[in-house]
């Protein structure tokens, strides 16, 4: 095992450094979007119904269900993977954006329009400061979910850490496949962990010592 | 002192409101939440809005900052429609404190008494030096409380810094939705006290609506009493209110046995203050026994180095320590001298100490009221309404 490591190591390390590259891009792309979806449904009146249907999805979503769907969109090419990875991404930080925004309260946001803040800034100093702990949970449930989304979706965007899952399951008996499909499964389980505390520490960083736990 | 009250030495910052038949009717009522409300709110005056809940007294006060439009009718700020400006200029013009101080929790103290100085485009060294000077205003150390956060406050202190932040930018006129409403009865009591010395010295036009008879005929230059719909059932001063009710709903509002309710126009100030030792953090106790046991007094009461008073303490605790030790809270004792009899009552009664500290400008110490003063004062007051009563049936 130890020298499977050593010989494949650059490999190894550009497959770790695609595939985060890979997840950390499709969850920046889907906070904004998710961020500017939560906004809408939460400020336009006759979006109120889809608004409150999106904050009942439970919190955690069944992610090997969407790994099903994904399936068949692999075969599209890397475009459309992309685009499907950062589709699931977006689910889990709409649903808690949506949430956070509901649940700051209504009174501090007209209190924020009666000292003469316009609707901008309303949103930009009060509400997303105050929404922000709720949102930022719902980016790391998204960033772990993504992760192994990715993992799958190696196949066509490759050569993220999947594809040693992927190469180590069609080889099974020769030698290296065991290690192959340790390295990757290892790998993604490992990038999530260092991942999930990089944002911890990120959220501490950036939430108000006013509000913070 | 400050700039402010060199701009304002006891004068009139306030300006005229106007309320011309205005009316709100919400989507889907059937009748109006305000129906045809007219008043005029002279500068510089705390007009009262008080009525049952439900009768329009928040929506009347909302129509003036425009958080809520009117259906008809117009209101005027110093002559001017408030239609006139653009919306978040004229709010940035009118103070707004509502219930709780409702603070932004995740902004320290100074960032949101700063918050509409901001907005105005003030520079960060004034609007700082905004900050500490309506720190000091609401009587909480600039030093201590600029950069706390409001969950690091009490119900009183968050109260009061949400005082300071509607008061931040000047302006001429104040909005009040039962400011005091969230907090305990002493510490309300203690928060009308600095509202009637800081107006004293700012001369706001200040609008405040209140559930609550007892703190309206307190505040009010004027009282203006609603019925459901916000017809107004009578607006005058409290003391003509008390003595006068148009009607049957106002007798029944302002209570029963109203001659007793003229006790709460009483003051303080009405009453002779007696002397009492005072002795200051951090002298020397034998200093401080020497002029007590001189003046026959069994207790002192402790002044901060601005004259604030902070506590009563034994001659026996004083005796214990080298030199007078700092108090354990950060809270000023006593009621101020615009406070009523009643609440010195109610400070003697929790204080335990037979006599009310009073306190003046700033919350300085002025000297003490005792319980037989007070007393005195409310029996003789009694007797004149009786005879008054009386000799009007
Ligand atoms: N946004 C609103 N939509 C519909 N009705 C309202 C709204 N706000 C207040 N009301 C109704 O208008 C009336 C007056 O309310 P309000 O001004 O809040 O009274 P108060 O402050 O005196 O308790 C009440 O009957 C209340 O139910
Ligand atoms: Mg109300």
């Amino acid at each position: 095992m130890w020298d499977y490591l050593v010989q494949e190591r650059a490999d190894i390390a550009f497959g770790a450094y695609q595939h985060t590259s890979l997840v950390v891009q499709c969850v920046v792309l889907a906070t904004v979007l998710a961020f500017a979806l939560a906004v809408l449904v939460t400020r336009v009146p006759r979006l109120e119904g889809v608004a409150n249907a999106v904050s009942a999805i439970g919190l955690t979503l069944p992610s090997f269900a969407l790994l099903g769907f994904l399936l068949p969109l692999l075969s599209l090419g890397t475009g459309p993977a992309v685009a499907a990875v950062t589709f699931y991404a977006v689910l889990p930080i709409l649903r808690n954006a949506v949430v956070g925004l509901q649940g700051v309260d209504r009174t501090l946001l007209e209190s924020a329009r009666g000292m003469g803040m316009d609707p901008v800034s309303t949103l930009v100093r009060v509400q997303l400061p105050l929404a922000w702990p709720v949102i930022l949970a719902g980016v790391r449930t998204s960033t772990q979910m993504t992760m192994g989304v990715a993992a799958i979706a190696a196949i066509v965007l490759g050569p993220g850490l999947g594809t040693y899952i992927f190469s180590g399951l069609e080889q099974i008996g020769s030698a290296n496949a065991l290690h192959s499909a340790l390295v990757g499964t290892v790998g993604v389980v490992v990038l999530a962990l260092v991942l999930d505390l990089l944002l911890l520490l990120f959220g501490r960083l950036t939430t108000s010592k006013g509000i913070r736990v | 002192m400050n700039d402010h009250s060199q701009q304002h030495p006891d004068g009139v910052s306030g300006v005229d409101l106007e309320l011309k038949d205005v009316t709100k009717k919400y989507a889907g009522q059937q009748t109006p939440a305000v129906d045809g409300l007219s008043l005029h709110i002279p500068a510089g005056e705390i007009v009262m809005f008080v009525g049952p809940s439900g009768c329009g007294k928040t929506t009347s006060l909302k129509m003036i900052n425009r958080l809520i439009e009117p259906t008809s009718g117009t209101i005027t700020i110093d002559g001017e429609d408030v239609r006139s400006q653009k919306v978040d200029d004229l709010r940035r013009h009118i103070g707004y404190v509502i219930q709780g101080g409702s603070l932004f929790p995740h902004m320290t103290v100074a960032q949101n008494i700063a918050l509409v100085p901001g907005l105005l485009g003030w520079d960060k060294k004034k609007a700082d030096e905004r900050v500490d000077e309506l720190l000091d205003l609401v009587s909480l150390d600039a030093g201590r409380y600029r950069d706390r956060y409001p969950r690091e406050l009490s119900g009183g202190q968050q109260q009061r810094v949400g005082v300071a932040r509607g008061l931040a930018a000047d302006p001429p006129v104040v909005l009040m939705d039962e400011p005091f409403g969230a907090v305990d009865p002493i510490t309300r009591q203690r928060l009308q006290d600095e509202l009637m010395s800081i107006q004293s010295e700012l001369g706001k036009t200040i609008v405040c609506v209140t559930h609550d008879i007892d703190e309206a005929i307190k505040l009010g230059d004027r009282i203006c009493i609603l019925q459901e719909g916000a017809r107004v059932a009578q607006y005058d001063t409290p003391a003509n209110i008390l003595a006068a009710p148009a009607d049957e709903f106002v007798e029944d509002f302002v209570g029963a046995g109203s001659s007793l309710k003229q006790l709460t126009l009483a003051r303080v100030s009405d009453v002779e203050l007696s002397p009492w030792t005072t002795v200051t953090v951090g002298e020397s106790s034998r200093d401080a026994l020497a002029r007590a046991e001189q003046a026959g007094h069994s207790s002192v009461v402790v002044l901060d180095s601005r004259k604030r008073p902070r506590g009563w303490t034994w001659l026996r605790d004083l005796r214990a320590a080298e030199t007078v030790p700092e108090p354990r809270t950060d809270e000023i004792l006593g009621v101020d001298r615009r406070a009523t009899l009643n609440d010195a009552l109610d400070d003697m009664l929790t204080s335990s100490h037979g006599a009310a500290i009073v306190t003046g400008r700033r919350d300085e110490f002025l000297g003490v009221v005792d319980f037989a003063t007070v007393t005195q004062q409310i029996q003789d007051a009694g007797e004149a309404a009786e005879r008054e009563a009386a000799g009007t049936a």
